[in-house]
């Protein structure tokens, strides 16, 4: 590997961990801080590919379809709160585990009734889609340099709700303690809803951000639920900084893994995983 | 309850049975000689459902074309949803050859599931059709008298775009594909051509299926520089390849290769980024086959949409199935007969006539395909009357 593609690859590694990270963020919300197992994850970021294939089609702009998408996501997410997920907080993990299964189920068959079993593509908008020369052959798209900055931009986003609002004050406290938050006058259900949303809304995004690059498919969801509790874990639990850097830790590992030693290719990221986990048991960044 | 009322009631019992039987007796006599059972199993739900409902319309197709009737015979379909799982696939199976006790399996899309089925076929010595599933072990190591293929192997295609790869003046070439058998299998049928013509593949490189981070090997192709880039991708992960090749740049200076199922139903989702690439497959659109363009409109009039190839799969499946049926007229259905006449058959296909080779795979010509809008339009022949080598198969 000569300097240069050393260097690109390095770029890789980078963008793909910070996809990765816009990938898990949601779940970060949703798993990591209110500590609902919802393997439903991936399907919402589905929904969220699918919502900009059908906006992209009607409206005719990607841009357009992503900020009429979000307060959709984000009602849809409130809706499936208050109807289901309000029931289970009190409930084991095991009936979280399942009830967001048969939501996947139920999501798959409802995307093949409504939108058929058809792959389909998002144009990326216009001006986005040229691309920058790296080398003689290679150059890099930059809508995806363009999705690495949203990336950044919301972890920082997130960083600052949780850390630096009285909102985020109120949901770490939530999640430590449920029953003394509401004893203190704060209405817990109307904070978990919005928290709970705006987990759907962020895998939604994702997926919106993600369908040019991707394509949209049957199926797409389960090929990032895994991935995004393993950053999930290996970020530790409930911290968005953790997150970040644990997206980027798989994004080399994924991509270096690929180069250096392809046989192992699809093991390389649970190898990490397994090395952080025993090294760390609670993740990277574990909050008290 | 008296004696006399008893006597009656057992009377009208037997009575009533007599002539139940009664009726029963030359209907079931009547079914016994005169129908084939098909067990229909194939993907209706799940990634593949597209597919197992063309394969389904295909065969339907011909059947009603020769007046819903397969030589002479009522055809009675029994149907199971594999759902592309090959964890139930023996058990789905089992379930058409002795619940159903079917006369001939048809199926399926998925390659796993068709190993399994096949194994079924071989254990219960079921007559067993393969409209799809390109696994080359099927008609290879695991070929068997009673077991036939109307697509294709994996090799096949793959064989025939390694030979235009050569002809084309490339001397080197890179291989990409997901880690799976499929991949790896065309891959080695690209290899195959393309060093027997005196090319070299500089790298077969291979991720994780069914993985669409590509960046990384674009990178490494860009590194390599070789002159041609061979792929076997399919569905989702051809339209993210395709689009990923395209947004690096690497479209106009490296020509990309592949099986036709790169750009099989996915031209559209690929945008502009498709256009022009060149593939190789038994099927085309713009054939210039009078056959094709008869089913191509009887097709499109029968079920509102355009055939593909894996419809012109099933069509062929019912042509197969009635040259065997034809050797044994309306009596008993003896399968040393019919396997013999559907060995020796030569089958009118929309894609163009074939013939079947020993180990029962088509013998057919290979087409290359350029991407024209939403089409493969066929611009030639890339290898005629192509066999597969049915490597192991002891026949």
């Amino acid at each position: 590997m000569d300097f240069t593609t050393f260097l690109i690859q390095i770029l890789n590694a980078l963008q793909y961990g910070l996809l990765l990270f816009l990938v898990a963020s949601g779940l970060t919300l949703v798993f990591g801080i209110m500590g609902i197992i919802n393997l439903a994850h991936g399907s919402f970021y589905m929904i969220g590919a699918y919502l900009a294939f059908a906006l992209t089609s009607m409206t005719g702009n990607l841009m357009l379809s992503i900020a009429l998408g979000i307060p959709l996501a984000f009602a849809f997410g409130a809706l499936l709160e208050w109807l289901l997920f309000a029931h289970l907080y009190k409930r084991d993990h095991l009936e979280q585990v399942l009830l967001t299964y048969g939501l996947i189920l139920i999501f798959e068959e409802l995307r093949s009734i409504t939108m058929g079993d058809d792959v389909h593509g998002v144009d990326i908008p216009a001006m986005f889609s040229a691309s920058i020369p790296l080398s003689d052959t290679l150059s890099y798209p930059v809508y995806r340099i363009l999705i690495s900055v949203v990336c950044l931009a919301l972890a920082g986003g997130l960083w600052w709700l949780m850390q630096r609002t009285r909102l985020g004050m109120m949901i770490r406290a939530g999640s430590h303690d449920r029953d003394m938050v509401q004893s203190l006058g704060i209405d817990i259900n109307l904070l978990y809803r919005t928290v709970f949303a705006l987990g759907v809304a962020l895998a939604a995004l994702a997926g919106m951000l993600a369908a040019p690059i991707s394509s949209v498919y049957p199926g797409m969801g389960g090929s990032v639920l895994i991935i995004s509790f393993v950053i999930v874990v290996i970020g530790g639990i409930g911290s968005v900084w953790g997150a970040l850097l644990a997206a980027l830790l798989i994004g080399f590992a994924d991509t270096f893994g690929k180069v250096l030693v392809p046989d192992l290719a699809g093991l390389v990221v649970y190898l990490v995983m397994a090395a952080v986990l025993l090294w760390r048991p609670e993740g990277i960044f574990r909050k008290g | 309850m008296n004696k006399e009322h008893g006597r009656t009631a057992v009377r009208s019992i037997v009575g009533l049975v007599g002539v139940a039987v009664g009726a029963m007796l030359p209907l079931a006599a009547a079914h016994a000689a005169e129908k084939v059972k098909v067990g229909l199993m194939l993907p209706y739900t799940g990634t593949y459902a597209a597919l197992g409902t063309a394969i389904t319309n295909g065969f339907k197709q011909y059947v009603a074309e020769q007046g819903g009737m397969l030589a002479g015979r009522e055809v009675e379909y029994f149907v199971v949803d594999d759902e592309s799982n090959p964890a139930k696939a023996t058990e789905n199976a089992n379930k058409l050859v002795k619940r159903d006790e079917v006369d001939v399996l048809v199926g399926t899309v998925h390659s796993g599931v068709a190993l399994a089925m096949a194994k079924v076929a071989r254990d219960s010595k079921t007559l067993m059709i393969i409209p799809n599933a390109g696994a080359d072990e099927l008609t290879g190591p695991l070929c068997a008298p009673n077991v036939f293929r109307t697509s294709f192997t994996n090799w096949q295609p793959a064989y025939a775009m390694g030979k235009v790869a050569a002809e084309r003046g490339h001397k080197t070439a890179v291989t990409l594909t997901w880690k799976y058998a499929a991949g790896e299998q065309a891959v080695n049928g690209f290899a195959d051509a393309f060093k027997g013509a005196g090319g070299k593949v500089l790298k077969q490189l291979t991720l994780p299926f069914p993985g669409v981070e590509f960046q990384p090997y674009l990178t490494e192709i860009a590194s390599l520089k070789p002159d041609a880039v061979y792929v076997f991708f399919a569905g989702g992960g051809a339209v993210k390849f395709v689009k990923d090749y395209d947004a690096a740049g690497l479209k106009s200076s490296i020509p990309l290769y592949s099986s036709g199922f790169l750009t099989d139903g996915t031209l559209g989702a690929m945008g502009g980024a498709g256009e022009g690439l060149l593939t190789a497959l038994q099927y085309a659109d713009g054939l210039d086959v009078a056959k094709d363009k008869d089913f191509r409109s009887a097709y499109a009039a029968s079920y509102k949409m355009q055939p593909d190839v894996y419809a012109v799969q099933g069509y062929d499946a019912a042509q197969l199935l009635k040259s065997g049926l034809d050797a044994v007229k309306t009596g008993k259905l003896e399968q040393g007969a019919m396997i013999k006449a559907m060995e020796s058959a030569t089958i009118d296909s929309p894609r163009g006539a074939f013939t079947l080779s020993k180990a029962h795979n088509p013998v057919q010509d290979i087409y290359l395909r350029k991407a024209e809008g939403e089409e493969n339009k066929v611009v030639g022949v890339a290898a005629g009357k192509l066999a597969d080598p049915a490597r192991g198969c002891r026949m």
